[in-house]
């Protein structure tokens, strides 16, 4: 079990930055990520690009304003758990919060900050009817273990670099027939892997469906047949044991939605005070907090981490006196 | 200050006409958001989500720029595509988009 002072749930700008702010006051911190690296979206989906408002950086690109807030962060010693989905959160008989995540890693601390951003990344679900009763019996979004395929008839959607890899490498002789259908003739991915789909599809190794979208899915127990909508040609079916939409991932609350906090419009509903949810203990800070007049900006959230680090304190020693501490007197003496 | 009309048609099917700078560089999903109407903007107007897509139903006089290769990348991410979706974020507001129609895409 991971024992911290401020388990902060999201590792992205925000919660980077509490660790600074709570280090100084000598509290120590503790993030879990859903994501496998640090940064949030600035690092998942836009590190090459410049943000203009950060204080001081009159232009920034996302990755090295990551890089620069573990850096801020380093001498404070956050531990990490990346790549795990906050699950559930109970309290012990200490007034101790213990959150365990999807692969079953358990902390522990008496304060919880939620900087969770928009929330978990999850594969888009396109709008099809009756699709989840499919999920898992003939329908995936991620393709985990190609041996999986072998043998099977697999039908891809998608035009980015996930959707044109899996179909050239399930095509060399893994799955018995690939057909990959993508809404327009042109692809985002990277060149050599279109050349190779459109070369594929001319030897009649696979089949490519441009201009078409699935509308439909059909099966007994298990998936066996989807349906395209075709421009110009209507409505096709084709026959196939797997279907894989590859339309790259959204953020979704996720499990935080089920913490018994107020939720209003996607996002977590705070005291402005000190950023405290109406659970005791438990904060929310950056684009996953409401209230209002609220702004989702970075600097923002610098702010709210920055008070609701002061009020942790409070909370987890009543009886001593906190000073706001400069860090132009001493300095910063990390652990 | 110069400012337009649009007209933005929410999920529901109901009408909201705003009023709208054309001297801030705005965009629509900046205007939606302000407005408060459901768009969300994830990705902060980068064309990096797909979010902000919506139809123009009625460009009004506008020669609306094309479609960027970023834009169109995007669109493939999102669903309910039609020929007049658009990311909101790369419709920057101008004095001839006075009168313009805009429908949200339904969630997706």
């Amino acid at each position: 079990m991971i024992q911290t002072d401020i388990l902060i749930i999201g590792a992205g700008p925000c919660g980077l930055f509490t660790v600074f702010e709570a280090g100084l006051l000598k509290l120590r911190c503790h993030l879990i990520d859903a994501l496998p690296q640090a940064g949030g979206q600035c690092a998942e989906i836009y590190p090459k690009k410049p943000i203009y408002d950060i204080p001081a950086y009159p232009e920034i690109l996302a990755g090295d304003l990551v890089d620069q807030l573990m850096a801020q962060a380093a001498p404070f010693k956050p531990g990490f758990t990346l790549g795990e989905r906050a699950e559930t959160i109970v309290k012990d008989d200490e007034d101790q919060f213990i959150v365990t995540t999807n692969r079953g890693t358990v902390h522990r601390a008496p304060i919880i900050a939620i900087a969770g951003g928009l929330g978990c990344f999850e594969p888009r679900k396109p709008p099809v009817d009756r699709l989840e009763e499919y999920e898992d019996r003939g329908v995936e979004y991620i393709i985990k273990d190609p041996e999986f395929y072998r043998g099977k008839k697999v039908v891809i959607s998608g035009g980015g670099d996930s959707a044109l890899d899996w179909t050239n490498f399930l095509a060399d002789g893994v799955a018995s027939e690939v057909t990959l259908v993508h809404r327009r003739d042109g692809f985002r991915g990277h060149p050599d892997s279109v050349q190779k789909v459109i070369d594929l599809a001319e030897e009649g190794r696979i089949r490519l469906l441009t201009n078409g979208e699935v509308v439909g899915v059909d099966g007994e127990e298990h998936l066996e047949g989807v349906t395209v909508k075709h421009k110009t040609e209507g409505d096709i079916r084709l026959g196939c044991d797997h279907w894989v939409p590859l339309f790259g991932l959204s953020p979704k609350l996720g499990p935080i939605a089920d913490w018994n906090l107020n939720i209003s419009k996607n996002a977590i509903e705070v005291d402005t005070f000190d950023y405290s949810t109406g659970v005791d203990g438990i904060y929310a800070i950056g684009d996953i907090n409401t209230y209002p007049g609220k702004l989702k900006l970075i600097l923002c959230g610098f702010h709210e981490a920055t008070l609701m680090v002061q009020s942790a304190f409070k909370r987890i020693y009543p009886d001593k006196n906190l000073v706001l501490k400069y860090t132009t007197v001493n300095g910063v003496n990390g652990f | 200050m110069s400012t337009i009309r649009v007209t933005v048609i929410d999920r529901e099917d109901v009408s909201h006409e705003l009023e709208a700078p054309t001297d801030m560089n705005m965009n629509v999903m900046e205007l939606c958001k302000s407005a408060e109407l459901p768009v969300e903007g994830t990705c902060g107007g980068m064309a990096m989500c797909a979010s902000c897509h919506c139809y123009v139903e009625d460009a009004a006089s506008a020669d609306l720029p094309g479609k960027s290769d970023d834009e169109e990348d995007m669109l493939d991410e999102a669903f309910h595509v039609e020929d007049n979706s658009r990311l909101g974020c790369q419709l920057h507001l101008r004095d001839d988009m006075d009168g313009m129609v805009i429908r949200l895409a339904p969630v997706g």
